[in-house]
């Protein structure tokens, strides 16, 4: 059961490239709230039509980005606990406690200032909490608030009816009118294309990166590196500057695997990641995987703003529908269970995964609500090793390391004395 | 002759086991850990070899389990408790399929295979519920000690249905049920089978398979073994070394390192298992 010593995160070239890039986008913000740059509009990250945003040359805001940006920086504790102080309960999501505590503080964040809200550009998507988050910022704020029904994917079909897809364009149509009047112009179809095209881009290399971690080794972890991806996948999707960091992930992934070389210095198990992280602490859960030379080939989380590595992708020549089947089917928050299950079925399957690991959040039952069931499917049904374990993804409070590390030491000294067993 | 050493560092007790090479208990020691965890577990070493009558030095490997074992300082390496309690409960028991273990913080349920291997396991949420913390606050309450309340709750003529499982608020919810005149016998009865409840609830998300091995400090509790089998429908094995089960695994595993030729100087050496390498600040993450 020996354990071995290894370094535990990848900085290469993209690195650099994503905070110069992420870097811009936040300076945009700051412009913004200084009343120096482009309109404001707040989004969330599963199931948003950033392309007509985009179109309309305003600037996507993204309330669980600089939420979770909070946690990473150690910044969301006094926040949460200003929101408590008004009388927010110690149960409700920590991302919006943070952000409403953040908007409270004046909007100024160590990556940035945050510009007030031009428009509040809800779903629920994501979380049905989401209705209630963004219904407080418009009151705090007095934006204007436009709510996309965006219908749950509630059936066994593997797509969803034409009759959901046109509700959906159509509720696009009257965010088109929305925008034209905030930006007092009309809608260029033409660039409207181009942005899709490039999400559409944007989407196949994104696609082809994970297809990557496919390789043994994976050239890199597809959890706790990916997250520094999905950044630009967001906030700059649909952007010339988008594509390009992909165009460069793409290359310097691919030599990477190409040379055989991972993020461990030995990858001895492949792990399917299901949840968030717990940002607060992210460090130290890497390191607790990482000790024991394992390393995630795929993850739900690096898909709650779109997945495409099953091969979707935007179509420049329906702009419009394109976005809409995007945020009906193609992000996996807005998939039922048996369609998440499939989804996490087919990494195991096709990722050559070892084991799964559920990561539970505290302060969002909506997203760990099942994920019990989810341990028992496939413990049970599929024989794949599954560890739940739970914490939070931005309050501190809920992080109990030794707890936390002795669940996760324990699954890989029963994964290794299995392989032992086997081996003899 | 081979000795492995097995310390299993508890939240509320150390326990120390020394193997002989035929796998025999030949000495073991139980004391309060404390708050030197380090010295806990020395001295629970010490005093097991004392027991065994070798000296410490000559047992040739030892491993620290529990949630105090980065804390055996003198030991070679560490395991889970999780491991340990599989292996412990697989020598004393050998067709032990699962084992249920109820710590001063933890219970858990583990499936076992029949090397000892874990199978499966779940353990309780961050919270001390429905584990021996539970029932010393109910101890405190009635005004009994923990070694009391077990067989008085044998005596239970209709248990009362305790409304929470929770190691805080139970303690209101005893004092209103003493305030209505119920017996204490009743309400220790309903405290060991509130407990029984939401532990073999856990226990099922891993299966129930017998044989059923009981480990841990709670495992000496009559009342508590009396309280899982009527809830399991089962009998559960328990025996006199029950709360050792995660040091005799420790000692196991410490006893195969040493006869595969793992051991070199004993406790003069340091743990065998390398911390992991600190690591720059997450990759910029998002």
């Amino acid at each position: 059961m020996a354990q071995s010593t290894a370094k535990t995160d990848y900085q290469g070239r993209i690195h650099n490239l994503q905070k110069d890039m992420i870097g811009r986008y936040y300076a945009r913000l700051t412009a913004a709230a200084e009343n120096r740059g482009e309109k404001a509009v707040y989004m969330l990250i599963s199931g948003n039509p950033v392309e007509l945003i985009e179109a309309f040359d305003m600037i996507p805001v993204y309330p669980e980005v600089n939420a979770l940006q909070l946690a990473v920086k150690k910044q969301s504790l006094p926040l949460i606990l200003a929101a408590e102080e008004m009388g927010y309960s110690t149960d409700n999501c920590a991302y919006v406690k943070a952000d409403v505590g953040m908007y409270f503080a004046g909007r100024k964040t160590p990556f940035a200032t945050i510009p007030e809200p031009d428009l509040l550009l809800c779903n629920y998507v994501g979380c049905n909490v989401y209705l209630q988050w963004f219904e407080h910022l418009q009151e705090y704020s007095k934006a204007p608030i436009y709510n996309l029904d965006v219908p749950f994917f509630r059936t066994k079909a593997i797509d969803p009816s034409e009759e959901d897809v046109s509700y959906v364009v159509k509720q696009l149509e009257d965010l088109v009118e929305i925008l034209e009047r905030m930006s007092g112009k009309k809608l260029d179809y033409q660039k409207l294309q181009r942005i899709v095209e490039l999400s559409g881009e944007t989407g196949a290399l994104w696609s082809d990166i994970k297809r990557l971690a496919q390789r043994r080794p994976t050239p890199y972890d597809a959890y706790f590196d990916s997250v520094m991806m999905m950044a630009p996948l967001y906030c700059l999707r649909g952007t010339e500057d988008g594509l390009r960091f992909f165009q460069e992930a793409y290359k310097e992934m691919k030599q990477r695997a190409d040379n055989h070389e991972g993020p461990l210095p030995e990858e001895k198990f492949r792990l399917v990641m299901e949840g968030p992280p717990p940002w607060p602490y992210l460090r130290q859960f890497r390191d607790m995987f990482s000790r024991w030379g394992a390393v995630a080939v795929a993850s739900t989380y690096s898909t709650v703003g779109g997945i495409w590595e099953f091969g979707f992708r935007h179509d420049p020549q329906r702009p419009l529908e394109s976005i809409a089947r995007h945020m009906l089917q193609w992000n996996v928050c807005n998939r039922n269970f048996m369609q998440r299950y499939q989804q996490i079925k087919d990494y195991v399957d096709d990722w050559g995964a070892d084991a799964l690991v559920i990561h539970s959040v505290k302060s969002c039952r909506l997203f760990s609500a099942g994920q019990g069931d989810m341990r028992e499917y496939f413990t049970k049904q599929l024989n794949v090793p599954t560890l739940l374990i739970e914490s939070d993804i931005e309050d501190p409070r809920y992080f109990s390391e030794a707890q936390l590390r002795n669940r996760v030491d324990a699954f890989f000294e029963a994964l290794e004395h299995q392989r032992m067993l086997v081996s003899k | 002759m081979l000795y492995g050493g097995g310390v299993d560092v508890g939240s509320t007790q150390t326990k120390a086991i020394i193997l002989s090479e035929d796998r025999t208990i030949i000495g073991r020691a139980l004391i309060n850990t404390g708050a030197n965890v380090s010295m806990a577990a020395e001295r629970a070493f010490q005093e097991a070899a004392t027991s065994a009558g070798i000296p410490p030095e000559t047992v040739a490997y030892v491993v620290g389990t529990g949630y105090g074992r980065y804390k055996v300082n003198f030991g070679n390496a560490q395991i889970t408790e999780i491991s340990c309690h599989a292996r412990g409960a697989n020598l004393l028991f050998p067709k032990t399929r699962t084992v249920i273990d109820m710590g001063g913080q933890d219970a858990k349920g583990i499936r076992v295979g029949e090397q000892g291997d874990v199978k499966d396991f779940v353990m309780n949420d961050k919270c001390a519920a429905g584990t021996g913390r539970f029932l010393s606050n109910a101890a405190e309450t009635v005004g009994l000690s923990l070694d009391k309340i077990g067989p008085i709750s044998l005596d239970a003529k209709k248990p009362v249905r305790l409304s929470t499982v929770c190691a805080v608020f139970v303690e209101s919810d005893i004092m209103s049920y003493l305030a209505e005149g119920k017996t204490v016998p009743d309400i220790l009865g309903g405290v060991h089978s509130a407990i029984a409840a939401r532990t073999v609830a856990l226990i099922r998300r891993v299966g129930i398979e017998p044989e059923i091995t009981f480990t841990g400090g709670v495992s000496r509790n009559v009342g508590m073994v009396k309280a899982l089998e009527e809830r399991l429908g089962f009998p559960v094995n328990v025996c006199d070394d029950s709360h050792y089960i995660g040091a005799i695994g420790a000692a196991i595993f410490a006893l195969e390192r040493a006869l595969a030729g793992e051991a070199s100087a004993g406790m003069s050496e340091t743990s065998k298992l390398t911390a992991p390498v600190p690591s720059r600040p997450g990759a910029g993450a998002q």
